[in-house]
Protein backbone atom coordinates (compact mmCIF):
# COMPACT_ATOMS: atom_id res chain seq x y z
CA UNK A 1 0.00 0.00 0.00
CA UNK A 2 3.01 1.96 0.42
CA UNK A 3 3.19 2.64 -3.11
CA UNK A 4 0.50 4.62 -3.18
CA UNK A 5 2.64 7.52 -2.14
CA UNK A 6 4.60 7.36 -4.79
CA UNK A 7 1.46 7.43 -7.53
CA UNK A 8 1.03 10.57 -8.89
CA UNK A 9 -2.10 10.73 -9.83
CA UNK A 10 -3.29 9.81 -6.46
CA UNK A 11 -1.28 12.56 -5.13
CA UNK A 12 -2.57 14.90 -7.89
CA UNK A 13 -6.17 14.25 -6.97
CA UNK A 14 -5.75 13.96 -3.04
CA UNK A 15 -3.74 17.40 -2.71
CA UNK A 16 -6.70 19.17 -4.98
CA UNK A 17 -8.70 18.20 -2.12
CA UNK A 18 -6.24 18.95 0.35
CA UNK A 19 -6.02 22.21 -1.48
CA UNK A 20 -10.20 22.70 -1.81
CA UNK A 21 -10.64 21.91 1.80
CA UNK A 22 -8.49 24.52 2.61
CA UNK A 23 -9.69 27.05 0.64
CA UNK A 24 -13.51 26.38 1.39
CA UNK A 25 -12.44 26.48 5.45
CA UNK A 26 -11.45 30.20 4.70
CA UNK A 27 -14.75 30.80 2.34
CA UNK A 28 -16.56 29.44 4.85
CA UNK A 29 -15.15 31.41 7.71
CA UNK A 30 -15.72 34.50 5.83
CA UNK A 31 -19.16 33.87 4.70
CA UNK A 32 -20.09 32.97 8.17
CA UNK A 33 -19.04 36.62 9.28
CA UNK A 34 -21.33 38.39 6.70
CA UNK A 35 -24.28 36.38 7.05
CA UNK A 36 -27.10 37.91 8.80
CA UNK A 37 -29.90 35.71 7.06
CA UNK A 38 -31.03 32.68 9.04
CA UNK A 39 -31.39 30.56 5.54
CA UNK A 40 -27.68 30.90 4.80
CA UNK A 41 -26.47 30.62 7.87
CA UNK A 42 -27.98 27.39 8.82
CA UNK A 43 -26.32 26.48 4.75
CA UNK A 44 -22.77 27.31 5.89
CA UNK A 45 -23.00 25.75 9.26
CA UNK A 46 -24.65 22.56 7.58
CA UNK A 47 -20.93 23.23 4.95
CA UNK A 48 -18.53 23.87 7.77
CA UNK A 49 -19.64 20.38 9.35
CA UNK A 50 -19.00 18.44 6.09
CA UNK A 51 -15.98 20.10 5.94
CA UNK A 52 -15.03 19.40 9.30
CA UNK A 53 -16.13 15.69 8.39
CA UNK A 54 -14.35 15.75 5.09
CA UNK A 55 -10.76 16.48 6.84
CA UNK A 56 -11.61 13.39 9.23
CA UNK A 57 -11.81 11.12 6.19
CA UNK A 58 -8.89 12.34 4.33
CA UNK A 59 -7.14 11.90 7.25
CA UNK A 60 -8.38 8.10 7.84
CA UNK A 61 -7.70 7.62 3.90
CA UNK A 62 -4.26 8.85 4.65
CA UNK A 63 -4.28 6.34 7.45
CA UNK A 64 -5.54 3.46 5.30
CA UNK A 65 -2.00 3.93 2.69
CA UNK A 66 0.57 4.26 5.32
CA UNK A 67 -0.53 1.06 7.68
CA UNK A 68 -0.95 -1.11 5.10
CA UNK A 69 -3.02 -3.98 4.15
CA UNK A 70 -3.95 -5.44 7.60
CA UNK A 71 -3.73 -1.90 9.06
CA UNK A 72 -6.32 -0.71 6.44
CA UNK A 73 -8.44 -3.67 7.54
CA UNK A 74 -8.27 -2.91 10.92
CA UNK A 75 -9.27 0.90 10.38
CA UNK A 76 -12.05 0.00 8.47
CA UNK A 77 -13.40 -2.95 11.21
CA UNK A 78 -13.05 -0.25 13.53
CA UNK A 79 -14.75 1.92 11.53
CA UNK A 80 -17.78 -0.74 11.15
CA UNK A 81 -17.55 -1.00 14.94
CA UNK A 82 -18.14 1.80 15.85
CA UNK A 83 -21.25 2.80 13.54
CA UNK A 84 -22.85 -0.78 14.49
CA UNK A 85 -22.65 0.16 17.97
CA UNK A 86 -24.28 3.51 17.19
CA UNK A 87 -27.11 1.27 15.30
CA UNK A 88 -27.83 -1.51 18.19
CA UNK A 89 -27.38 1.53 20.79
CA UNK A 90 -30.37 3.12 19.71
CA UNK A 91 -32.45 0.24 17.99
CA UNK A 92 -34.75 -0.95 20.70
CA UNK A 93 -33.47 -5.05 21.14
CA UNK A 94 -34.63 -6.86 24.22
CA UNK A 95 -33.21 -9.20 26.30
CA UNK A 96 -33.70 -12.01 24.37
CA UNK A 97 -31.26 -10.73 21.92
CA UNK A 98 -27.91 -10.16 24.14
CA UNK A 99 -25.76 -13.34 22.96
CA UNK A 100 -26.81 -12.85 19.05
CA UNK A 101 -25.71 -9.21 19.64
CA UNK A 102 -22.72 -10.28 20.95
CA UNK A 103 -21.59 -12.69 18.81
CA UNK A 104 -22.20 -10.06 16.04
CA UNK A 105 -19.72 -7.88 17.65
CA UNK A 106 -16.98 -10.07 18.27
CA UNK A 107 -17.87 -13.35 16.15
CA UNK A 108 -19.35 -12.10 12.56
CA UNK A 109 -18.00 -8.65 12.32
CA UNK A 110 -14.12 -9.94 12.74
CA UNK A 111 -14.74 -12.71 10.63
CA UNK A 112 -16.08 -10.64 7.83
CA UNK A 113 -12.80 -8.54 8.03
CA UNK A 114 -10.47 -11.41 8.13
CA UNK A 115 -12.40 -12.71 4.99
CA UNK A 116 -12.33 -9.83 2.95
CA UNK A 117 -8.46 -9.75 4.51
CA UNK A 118 -7.86 -13.17 3.18
CA UNK A 119 -9.60 -12.41 -0.03
CA UNK A 120 -11.63 -15.27 0.09
CA UNK A 121 -14.20 -13.63 -1.89
CA UNK A 122 -16.82 -16.88 -2.67
CA UNK A 123 -16.65 -16.50 1.77
CA UNK A 124 -17.11 -13.05 2.50
CA UNK A 125 -19.55 -12.41 0.00
CA UNK A 126 -22.16 -14.88 1.37
CA UNK A 127 -21.32 -15.16 5.14
CA UNK A 128 -23.79 -12.31 6.49
CA UNK A 129 -26.52 -12.63 3.54
CA UNK A 130 -26.23 -16.20 4.17
CA UNK A 131 -24.94 -17.60 7.56
CA UNK A 132 -25.01 -14.79 10.09
CA UNK A 133 -28.88 -14.65 8.19
CA UNK A 134 -29.72 -18.42 9.97
CA UNK A 135 -27.35 -18.17 12.70
CA UNK A 136 -28.88 -14.70 15.01
CA UNK A 137 -32.88 -15.88 14.80
CA UNK A 138 -31.81 -19.13 16.07
CA UNK A 139 -29.42 -17.83 18.91
CA UNK A 140 -32.37 -15.50 19.37
CA UNK A 141 -35.10 -18.37 19.16
CA UNK A 142 -32.72 -20.71 21.64
CA UNK A 143 -33.33 -17.73 24.35
CA UNK A 144 -37.01 -18.39 23.99
CA UNK A 145 -38.57 -14.98 23.89
CA UNK A 146 -40.78 -14.54 21.06
CA UNK A 147 -42.00 -11.07 21.81
CA UNK A 148 -41.86 -9.25 18.74
CA UNK A 149 -39.25 -12.12 17.08
CA UNK A 150 -39.53 -11.36 13.71
CA UNK A 151 -38.54 -7.48 14.22
CA UNK A 152 -35.33 -8.33 16.37
CA UNK A 153 -34.09 -10.81 13.79
CA UNK A 154 -34.54 -8.27 11.44
CA UNK A 155 -33.23 -5.12 12.92
CA UNK A 156 -30.33 -6.94 13.72
CA UNK A 157 -29.75 -8.76 10.70
CA UNK A 158 -30.09 -5.44 8.80
CA UNK A 159 -27.80 -3.69 11.16
CA UNK A 160 -25.00 -6.43 10.44
CA UNK A 161 -25.65 -6.00 6.81
CA UNK A 162 -25.46 -2.07 6.85
CA UNK A 163 -22.49 -1.21 9.27
CA UNK A 164 -20.53 -4.64 8.28
CA UNK A 165 -21.26 -6.42 5.15
CA UNK A 166 -22.01 -3.38 2.94
CA UNK A 167 -18.97 -1.29 4.43
CA UNK A 168 -16.55 -3.72 4.52
CA UNK A 169 -16.96 -3.61 0.70
CA UNK A 170 -14.74 -0.50 0.55
CA UNK A 171 -11.87 -2.03 1.76
CA UNK A 172 -12.15 -4.76 -0.67
CA UNK A 173 -11.90 -2.41 -3.37
CA UNK A 174 -8.24 -2.50 -2.71
CA UNK A 175 -7.67 -6.14 -2.85
CA UNK A 176 -9.31 -6.38 -6.69
CA UNK A 177 -6.52 -7.64 -8.84
CA UNK A 178 -7.26 -5.33 -11.71
CA UNK A 179 -4.50 -6.04 -14.60
CA UNK A 180 -2.83 -3.14 -15.38
CA UNK A 181 -3.69 -1.12 -12.42
CA UNK A 182 -1.64 -3.14 -9.72
CA UNK A 183 -1.10 -1.18 -6.85
CA UNK A 184 -3.40 2.05 -7.63
CA UNK A 185 -6.33 0.77 -5.87
CA UNK A 186 -6.45 3.10 -3.83
CA UNK A 187 -7.77 5.55 -6.21
CA UNK A 188 -11.16 3.36 -6.90
CA UNK A 189 -11.38 4.30 -2.94
CA UNK A 190 -10.82 7.91 -3.31
CA UNK A 191 -12.63 8.11 -6.55
CA UNK A 192 -15.72 6.11 -5.02
CA UNK A 193 -15.18 8.82 -1.88
CA UNK A 194 -15.31 11.71 -3.56
CA UNK A 195 -17.82 10.90 -6.15
CA UNK A 196 -20.36 9.97 -2.98
CA UNK A 197 -19.66 13.05 -1.37
CA UNK A 198 -19.84 15.73 -4.19
CA UNK A 199 -23.51 14.07 -5.13
CA UNK A 200 -24.54 14.36 -1.19
CA UNK A 201 -22.95 18.09 -0.62
CA UNK A 202 -24.39 18.65 -4.53
CA UNK A 203 -28.02 17.29 -4.01
CA UNK A 204 -27.77 19.47 -0.95
CA UNK A 205 -26.64 22.87 -2.51
CA UNK A 206 -28.70 22.40 -6.11
CA UNK A 207 -31.97 21.96 -3.45
CA UNK A 208 -31.45 24.70 -1.44
CA UNK A 209 -30.47 26.96 -4.71
CA UNK A 210 -33.68 26.13 -7.05
CA UNK A 211 -35.48 23.16 -5.02
CA UNK A 212 -38.92 23.21 -4.79
CA UNK A 213 -40.26 19.80 -5.69
CA UNK A 214 -39.61 17.33 -2.68
CA UNK A 215 -39.52 13.49 -3.53
CA UNK A 216 -40.13 11.83 0.05
CA UNK A 217 -41.03 15.21 2.36
CA UNK A 218 -41.79 13.24 5.26
CA UNK A 219 -38.64 11.07 5.17
CA UNK A 220 -36.21 13.89 3.92
CA UNK A 221 -37.49 17.04 3.74
CA UNK A 222 -34.77 18.65 2.67
CA UNK A 223 -34.44 16.22 -0.61
CA UNK A 224 -35.80 17.42 -3.63
CA UNK A 225 -36.16 17.06 -7.29
CA UNK A 226 -34.32 19.75 -8.36
CA UNK A 227 -31.44 19.00 -5.96
CA UNK A 228 -31.57 15.29 -7.06
CA UNK A 229 -30.89 15.70 -10.94
CA UNK A 230 -28.72 18.78 -10.01
CA UNK A 231 -26.41 17.26 -7.64
CA UNK A 232 -26.38 13.53 -9.26
CA UNK A 233 -25.79 15.62 -13.15
CA UNK A 234 -22.75 17.39 -11.46
CA UNK A 235 -21.11 14.78 -9.41
CA UNK A 236 -21.37 12.55 -12.07
CA UNK A 237 -19.54 14.77 -14.59
CA UNK A 238 -17.08 15.20 -12.49
CA UNK A 239 -16.66 11.41 -11.40
CA UNK A 240 -16.66 11.40 -15.70
CA UNK A 241 -13.81 14.01 -15.71
CA UNK A 242 -11.83 11.60 -12.95
CA UNK A 243 -11.75 8.87 -15.53
CA UNK A 244 -7.76 9.27 -16.09
CA UNK A 245 -7.17 8.19 -12.10
CA UNK A 246 -9.62 5.27 -12.56
CA UNK A 247 -9.49 1.79 -15.40
CA UNK A 248 -12.30 3.59 -17.08
CA UNK A 249 -12.94 5.14 -19.99
CA UNK A 250 -14.41 8.30 -19.23
CA UNK A 251 -17.93 7.20 -20.57
CA UNK A 252 -17.62 3.92 -18.13
CA UNK A 253 -16.31 6.42 -15.53
CA UNK A 254 -19.32 8.35 -16.01
CA UNK A 255 -22.29 5.30 -15.37
CA UNK A 256 -19.82 3.90 -12.76
CA UNK A 257 -20.43 7.59 -10.98
CA UNK A 258 -23.92 7.46 -11.94
CA UNK A 259 -24.28 4.26 -10.15
CA UNK A 260 -22.56 5.30 -6.98
CA UNK A 261 -24.77 9.02 -6.97
CA UNK A 262 -28.08 7.10 -7.08
CA UNK A 263 -26.54 4.64 -4.71
CA UNK A 264 -25.47 7.28 -2.53
CA UNK A 265 -28.93 8.81 -2.38
CA UNK A 266 -30.66 5.32 -1.71
CA UNK A 267 -28.47 4.80 1.26
CA UNK A 268 -29.15 8.27 2.69
CA UNK A 269 -32.91 7.98 1.92
CA UNK A 270 -33.00 4.77 3.69
CA UNK A 271 -31.05 6.01 6.81
CA UNK A 272 -32.90 8.70 7.16
CA UNK A 273 -36.63 6.51 7.06
CA UNK A 274 -35.18 3.96 10.18
CA UNK A 275 -34.16 7.43 11.85
CA UNK A 276 -37.77 8.79 11.28
CA UNK A 277 -38.73 5.64 12.43
CA UNK A 278 -37.19 5.29 16.02
CA UNK A 279 -37.77 8.53 16.37
CA UNK A 280 -34.27 10.93 16.21
CA UNK A 281 -32.60 13.27 13.38
CA UNK A 282 -29.35 11.81 14.10
CA UNK A 283 -27.57 9.03 15.27
CA UNK A 284 -24.73 11.08 16.72
CA UNK A 285 -27.06 13.64 18.30
CA UNK A 286 -28.56 10.94 21.32
CA UNK A 287 -25.09 10.00 22.32
CA UNK A 288 -23.04 13.39 22.11
CA UNK A 289 -19.84 12.74 21.58
CA UNK A 290 -19.84 10.01 20.30
CA UNK A 291 -19.67 11.18 16.47
CA UNK A 292 -22.71 9.90 14.37
CA UNK A 293 -19.90 7.96 12.28
CA UNK A 294 -23.74 6.20 11.14
CA UNK A 295 -24.76 9.60 9.57
CA UNK A 296 -21.29 10.13 7.61
CA UNK A 297 -21.15 6.85 5.95
CA UNK A 298 -24.80 6.01 5.18
CA UNK A 299 -24.81 6.72 1.38
CA UNK A 300 -21.04 5.16 1.62
CA UNK A 301 -23.02 1.59 2.54
CA UNK A 302 -25.13 1.32 -0.30
CA UNK A 303 -22.56 2.89 -2.60
CA UNK A 304 -19.82 0.29 -2.23
CA UNK A 305 -20.86 -3.27 -2.43
CA UNK A 306 -23.03 -2.24 -6.01
CA UNK A 307 -19.34 -0.54 -7.38
CA UNK A 308 -17.38 -2.79 -5.69
CA UNK A 309 -19.45 -5.80 -8.02
CA UNK A 310 -19.72 -3.63 -11.30
CA UNK A 311 -15.66 -3.49 -10.74
CA UNK A 312 -15.15 -6.97 -9.83
CA UNK A 313 -17.39 -8.26 -12.75
CA UNK A 314 -16.27 -5.44 -15.79
CA UNK A 315 -12.66 -4.81 -14.60
CA UNK A 316 -11.39 -8.15 -13.17
CA UNK A 317 -10.94 -11.20 -15.36
CA UNK B 1 -8.56 0.88 54.41
CA UNK B 2 -5.34 1.34 52.76
CA UNK B 3 -4.54 4.14 50.91
CA UNK B 4 -4.29 4.14 47.03
CA UNK B 5 -5.99 2.16 44.67
CA UNK B 6 -5.57 -1.78 44.16
CA UNK B 7 -4.10 -2.26 40.12
CA UNK B 8 -7.31 -4.94 39.43
CA UNK B 9 -9.84 -1.60 40.26
CA UNK B 10 -7.81 0.23 38.22
CA UNK B 11 -7.76 -1.94 34.89
CA UNK B 12 -11.37 -2.73 35.09
CA UNK B 13 -12.33 0.77 35.55
CA UNK B 14 -10.62 1.10 32.28
CA UNK B 15 -11.86 -1.72 31.06
CA UNK B 16 -15.51 -1.27 31.78
CA UNK B 17 -15.60 2.64 30.37
CA UNK B 18 -14.25 0.78 27.11
CA UNK B 19 -16.67 -1.50 27.22
CA UNK B 20 -19.38 0.64 27.51
CA UNK B 21 -18.90 3.77 26.14
CA UNK B 22 -20.06 5.75 28.57
CA UNK B 23 -20.54 9.41 28.44
CA UNK B 24 -20.70 11.04 31.88
CA UNK B 25 -22.93 14.47 32.13
CA UNK B 26 -22.44 16.23 35.80
CA UNK B 27 -26.26 17.68 35.13
CA UNK B 28 -26.62 18.59 39.08
CA UNK B 29 -23.15 19.58 40.65
CA UNK B 30 -19.79 19.32 39.84
CA UNK B 31 -16.99 16.93 41.04
CA UNK B 32 -16.24 17.57 44.54
CA UNK B 33 -14.28 16.51 47.33
CA UNK B 34 -16.57 16.79 49.80
CA UNK B 35 -18.22 13.63 51.42
CA UNK B 36 -20.72 11.81 49.59
CA UNK B 37 -22.91 9.62 49.04
CA UNK B 38 -23.82 8.78 45.22
CA UNK B 39 -26.81 6.43 44.67
CA UNK B 40 -28.14 4.76 42.12
CA UNK B 41 -30.80 2.56 39.91
CA UNK B 42 -29.00 -0.61 39.39
CA UNK B 43 -29.16 -3.33 36.45
CA UNK B 44 -26.22 -4.64 36.12
CA UNK B 45 -22.39 -5.56 37.82
CA UNK B 46 -21.10 -2.69 35.21
CA UNK B 47 -22.90 -0.21 37.50
CA UNK B 48 -20.89 0.34 40.40
CA UNK B 49 -17.18 -0.17 38.35
CA UNK B 50 -18.57 2.34 35.59
CA UNK B 51 -20.02 4.83 38.35
CA UNK B 52 -16.61 4.61 40.45
CA UNK B 53 -14.38 5.08 37.15
CA UNK B 54 -16.23 8.18 36.68
CA UNK B 55 -14.95 9.47 39.43
CA UNK B 56 -11.58 12.08 39.70
CA UNK B 57 -8.84 9.89 40.44
CA UNK B 58 -8.20 11.16 43.75
CA UNK B 59 -11.69 11.52 44.75
CA UNK B 60 -11.83 7.25 43.38
CA UNK B 61 -9.57 6.49 45.84
CA UNK B 62 -11.66 7.72 49.11
CA UNK B 63 -15.02 6.19 47.15
CA UNK B 64 -16.02 2.66 48.39
CA UNK B 65 -19.04 0.82 47.30
CA UNK B 66 -21.97 -1.08 49.41
CA UNK B 67 -22.42 -4.60 48.59
CA UNK B 68 -24.52 -7.54 49.72
CA UNK B 69 -22.90 -9.78 51.40
CA UNK B 70 -25.12 -13.18 50.33
CA UNK B 71 -23.78 -12.70 46.56
CA UNK B 72 -20.21 -11.40 46.78
CA UNK B 73 -19.49 -13.88 49.29
CA UNK B 74 -20.63 -17.06 47.49
CA UNK B 75 -17.06 -17.69 45.96
CA UNK B 76 -13.66 -16.81 46.63
CA UNK B 77 -13.40 -14.49 43.28
CA UNK B 78 -16.31 -12.64 44.51
CA UNK B 79 -14.93 -12.26 47.58
CA UNK B 80 -11.57 -11.34 46.42
CA UNK B 81 -13.01 -8.47 44.03
CA UNK B 82 -15.12 -7.19 46.85
CA UNK B 83 -13.04 -7.31 50.14
CA UNK B 84 -9.42 -6.50 48.35
CA UNK B 85 -9.71 -4.85 45.03
CA UNK B 86 -12.52 -2.70 46.06
CA UNK B 87 -12.73 -2.15 49.43
CA UNK B 88 -16.55 -2.60 49.47
CA UNK B 89 -18.69 -2.09 52.73
CA UNK B 90 -20.43 -5.83 53.12
CA UNK B 91 -23.81 -5.16 54.15
CA UNK B 92 -26.34 -8.26 54.97
CA UNK B 93 -29.26 -7.75 52.50
CA UNK B 94 -32.62 -8.37 54.05
CA UNK B 95 -31.43 -8.45 57.43
CA UNK B 96 -33.59 -6.28 59.19
CA UNK B 97 -37.31 -8.11 57.32
CA UNK B 98 -35.63 -11.56 59.00
CA UNK B 99 -36.42 -9.95 62.66
CA UNK B 100 -39.49 -11.27 64.54
CA UNK B 101 -39.25 -8.57 67.41
CA UNK B 102 -40.08 -4.65 66.30
CA UNK B 103 -37.11 -4.21 69.31
CA UNK B 104 -34.50 -7.00 66.89
CA UNK B 105 -35.55 -4.97 63.76
CA UNK B 106 -33.89 -1.79 65.51
CA UNK B 107 -30.87 -3.79 66.87
CA UNK B 108 -29.99 -5.33 63.63
CA UNK B 109 -30.90 -1.92 61.68
CA UNK B 110 -29.13 0.17 64.25
CA UNK B 111 -26.08 -2.12 63.90
CA UNK B 112 -26.25 -1.90 59.76
CA UNK B 113 -26.38 1.13 59.88
CA UNK B 114 -23.43 2.08 62.38
CA UNK B 115 -21.04 -0.03 59.72
CA UNK B 116 -21.48 1.91 57.34
CA UNK B 117 -21.42 5.37 59.08
CA UNK B 118 -17.88 3.70 60.14
CA UNK B 119 -17.21 2.99 56.64
CA UNK B 120 -17.87 6.65 55.89
CA UNK B 121 -15.51 8.12 58.96
CA UNK B 122 -14.32 11.78 58.07
CA UNK B 123 -13.14 11.62 54.74
CA UNK B 124 -15.02 8.66 52.59
CA UNK B 125 -17.64 8.39 50.07
CA UNK B 126 -19.92 5.72 49.43
CA UNK B 127 -21.56 4.36 46.20
CA UNK B 128 -25.34 2.71 47.27
CA UNK B 129 -27.60 0.83 44.98
CA UNK B 130 -30.88 1.56 47.10
CA UNK B 131 -32.57 -1.02 44.75
CA UNK B 132 -30.84 -3.59 46.48
CA UNK B 133 -31.20 -5.72 43.79
CA UNK B 134 -30.69 -5.72 39.69
CA UNK B 135 -33.31 -4.58 38.32
CA UNK B 136 -34.42 -5.04 34.32
CA UNK B 137 -34.21 -1.45 33.20
CA UNK B 138 -37.47 -0.47 32.60
CA UNK B 139 -38.07 1.39 35.83
CA UNK B 140 -36.23 2.56 38.79
CA UNK B 141 -37.57 0.00 41.86
CA UNK B 142 -39.03 0.95 45.45
CA UNK B 143 -35.81 2.31 47.63
CA UNK B 144 -35.20 0.29 50.73
CA UNK B 145 -34.71 2.08 54.18
CA UNK B 146 -30.66 2.33 54.47
CA UNK B 147 -30.32 5.65 52.47
CA UNK B 148 -33.15 7.10 55.06
CA UNK B 149 -31.20 6.22 57.88
CA UNK B 150 -28.11 7.28 56.77
CA UNK B 151 -28.89 10.59 56.01
CA UNK B 152 -30.58 10.88 59.30
CA UNK B 153 -27.50 9.71 60.92
CA UNK B 154 -24.77 11.85 58.71
CA UNK B 155 -27.17 15.60 57.61
CA UNK B 156 -23.57 16.97 56.55
CA UNK B 157 -22.83 13.98 53.79
CA UNK B 158 -24.69 15.05 50.56
CA UNK B 159 -26.80 12.65 48.63
CA UNK B 160 -26.26 12.59 45.09
CA UNK B 161 -28.41 10.67 42.73
CA UNK B 162 -26.95 9.22 39.82
CA UNK B 163 -28.57 7.69 37.00
CA UNK B 164 -26.94 4.91 34.56
CA UNK B 165 -28.44 4.14 31.36
CA UNK B 166 -28.43 1.23 29.16
CA UNK B 167 -26.05 -0.68 31.47
CA UNK B 168 -29.09 -3.54 31.84
CA UNK B 169 -28.66 -3.99 27.76
CA UNK B 170 -24.75 -4.36 27.65
CA UNK B 171 -24.17 -6.62 30.77
CA UNK B 172 -27.67 -7.76 32.00
CA UNK B 173 -28.08 -9.84 34.90
CA UNK B 174 -27.16 -13.78 34.58
CA UNK B 175 -25.25 -12.60 31.22
CA UNK B 176 -21.00 -12.32 31.72
CA UNK B 177 -20.23 -11.41 28.39
CA UNK B 178 -21.05 -7.53 27.53
CA UNK B 179 -22.12 -6.23 24.38
CA UNK B 180 -20.61 -2.94 23.77
CA UNK B 181 -23.46 -0.76 23.55
CA UNK B 182 -22.99 2.65 23.97
CA UNK B 183 -24.19 4.29 27.68
CA UNK B 184 -25.08 6.96 29.96
CA UNK B 185 -24.18 8.42 32.73
CA UNK B 186 -25.83 11.67 34.86
CA UNK B 187 -25.42 13.29 38.11
CA UNK B 188 -28.12 15.06 39.34
CA UNK B 189 -28.36 17.98 41.83
CA UNK B 190 -27.92 16.65 45.18
CA UNK B 191 -30.72 16.06 47.89
CA UNK B 192 -30.85 16.59 51.71
CA UNK B 193 -33.31 15.36 54.41
CA UNK B 194 -35.76 17.74 55.08
CA UNK B 195 -36.63 18.25 58.83
CA UNK B 196 -39.58 16.44 60.18
CA UNK B 197 -39.55 14.67 56.65
CA UNK B 198 -41.39 10.80 56.97
CA UNK B 199 -39.02 8.01 55.26
CA UNK B 200 -41.42 6.98 52.76
CA UNK B 201 -41.87 10.49 51.79
CA UNK B 202 -38.05 10.75 51.28
CA UNK B 203 -37.30 7.25 49.90
CA UNK B 204 -40.12 8.08 47.19
CA UNK B 205 -38.15 11.73 46.45
CA UNK B 206 -34.84 9.97 46.22
CA UNK B 207 -36.09 7.58 43.58
CA UNK B 208 -37.97 10.64 42.00
CA UNK B 209 -34.67 12.34 41.68
CA UNK B 210 -32.77 9.19 40.19
CA UNK B 211 -35.52 8.31 37.68
CA UNK B 212 -35.75 11.73 36.61
CA UNK B 213 -32.51 11.95 35.23
CA UNK B 214 -33.11 9.17 32.71
CA UNK B 215 -32.60 10.58 29.48
CA UNK B 216 -33.39 8.06 26.53
CA UNK B 217 -36.71 6.65 25.70
CA UNK B 218 -38.87 9.60 27.63
CA UNK B 219 -41.66 10.49 25.48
Amino acid sequence: MMQALHDPKLLWVFGSVLFLLILLGFIGDIQKERLRNDADRSTIDNLIARISAWWKMCAIFVLTLLVGRVGTLLVFAVLSFVAMREYMTLVPTRRGDHRALFWSFFLIMPLQYYLVGIQWYGFFAIMIPVLAFIFVPTLIAIHGDTEHFLERSAKIQFGLMVCVYCFSHAPALLLLDIPRFEGHNARLLLYMGIVVEMSDVMQYLWSRLIGGHKIAWRVSPSKTWEGFLGGVITATALGAVLWWITPFTPLQSAGMSFMICILGFAGGLVMNAIKRDIGIKDFGVVIEGHGGILDRIDSLCFAAPIFFHLVRYYFVP
Amino acid sequence: MSKGIHPVASILAAIARGISGVQVQWAGCEPSERQRIYFANHTSHLDFVVLWSALPSDIRARTRPIAAKDYWEETWLRRYMVENVFKAVLVERGAVSKTNTSEETKHVSRSLIEDIVTALGETNSLILFPEGTRGTGEKVEEFRGGLYHLALRRPDVELVPAYLENMNRILPKGEFLPVPMLSLLTFGKPIHLEPGEEKDAFLERAREAVSSLRRIGVS
